[in-house]
């Protein structure tokens, strides 16, 4: 179609073919549409978490009160002396070993293989399970003996429980959401919902997950190490 | 179309990430550990941090196989985001320097453990000071 026949009198150049162009029923992402939409969103969720850990950022700039020190108030004794920051360890080792089986299910589903792509799911939302339990676990030490609370603590600067809260009850929330979301794909895959469709949905909620995990290496790393 | 094949890729390279992901994390927990602290606590925080993610997105999430427009769409955007992170910084610095000139706190204070406070031996681990209060 010739630009000139489209643009009509009196309207703004290139508007047309901007029109033309955005309607033209094009395919530009070569992947199945649900994919397309998973990274879509995981990268308006990046900007979320982003934004969360930049306020975090902030407030432990500007904050004249000293920051908590993490290594210790993570720590936990297993009858010995505590051991610095060993749970937080633990749950990033439960996410990271849930991401291997992840992405195992995601190889399997693409080799039709209904048996080991259901049983892999299952395992990655049983790690994903524990690690939310561990949470738990951790939110009611810092809440019921440490007096750790969202507007203050007995340690230091009282954002660090405004932060603590947020970053990672919002993280937890995730894990929680991806628990339900794998599930669901898995007795789905089991009942052989996919036979015809394609494996595809496994991916994207593999896709999900890893995202997850991603974002805990962040948390992790700001959080927790630094 | 290679959509319709999917990402297969054979199970050996997955294995190999997972090691991988399993030591960098190990390597990262040592950090703390071993109570590496100053600016080589962060430059290898931050280097485990980078190659950690990096992996995840690149093989786990298959992002080194998609076509160049979702690789674009999905790692284009977020670049803005160091913008913010980088004007925050700087924003930031500036109003705890500000702070510490005129409210008259001490940028060397240090936090309380929890076995300051319930008691415990006063182990002197306790001691480093943090190092964003240079």
């Amino acid at each position: 179609m010739s630009e000139a026949a489209i643009s009509g009198a009196g309207t703004m150049p290139g508007s047309s073919t901007l029109v033309d162009d955005w309607s033209a029923d094009k395919q530009a992402y070569h992947v199945p549409w649900g994919k397309a939409m998973m990274w879509i969103f995981l990268v308006s969720d990046t900007f979320i978490f982003t934004c969360f850990l930049t306020g975090y950022l902030h407030v432990r700039l500007t904050t004249t009160e000293p920051w908590p020190l993490q290594s210790e108030i993570f720590a936990l004794s297993f009858g010995g002396d505590p051991i610095p920051l060993i749970l937080i360890a633990i749950m990033t080792f439960i996410l990271i070993t849930s991401s291997g089986t992840m992405a195992l299910a995601v190889n399997f589903g693409y080799r039709r293989d209904k048996a080991k792509t259901f049983w892999f799911m299952v395992a990655t939302a049983a790690f994903g399970a524990s690690f939310v339990g561990m949470q738990a676990f951790e939110w009611s030490k810092l809440i019921l003996e440490e007096g750790v609370r969202p507007w203050g603590n007995p340690f230091g600067a009282a954002q660090f429980g405004s932060i603590f809260f947020m970053i990672t009850g919002f993280h937890g929330l995730h894990v929680t959401a991806g628990v339900i979301y794998l599930l669901t794909v898995a007795f789905k895959v089991k009942k052989g919902h996919y036979d015809k469709k394609g494996y595809e949905i496994v991916e994207i909620a593999g896709l999900y997950w890893h995202f997850v995990d991603l974002v805990w290496v962040f948390i992790f790393a700001f959080f927790y190490l630094l | 179309m290679s959509s319709e094949a999917g990402q297969q890729h054979p199970l050996g390279i997955y294995y190999k990430i997972w090691i991988l992901l399993f030591v960098l994390s190990s390597f990262s927990y040592a950090v703390d550990f071993f109570n590496v602290q100053g600016g080589m606590r962060w430059g290898l925080v931050l280097l485990f941090m980078v190659l950690k993610a990096g992996f995840i997105v690149a093989i786990f999430m298959h992002v080194v196989w998609e076509r160049m427009a979702l690789v674009l769409t999905i790692l284009g955007p977020p670049i803005v985001l160091l913008l913010l992170i980088g004007l925050m910084t700087i924003e930031g610095n500036y109003t705890s320097g500000t702070r510490y000139q005129y409210m008259g706190h001490d940028p060397n204070a240090v936090a309380l453990t929890p076995s300051d406070l319930h008691g415990g031996e006063h182990g002197e681990e306790g001691e480093h000071a943090e190092e964003e209060a240079h």
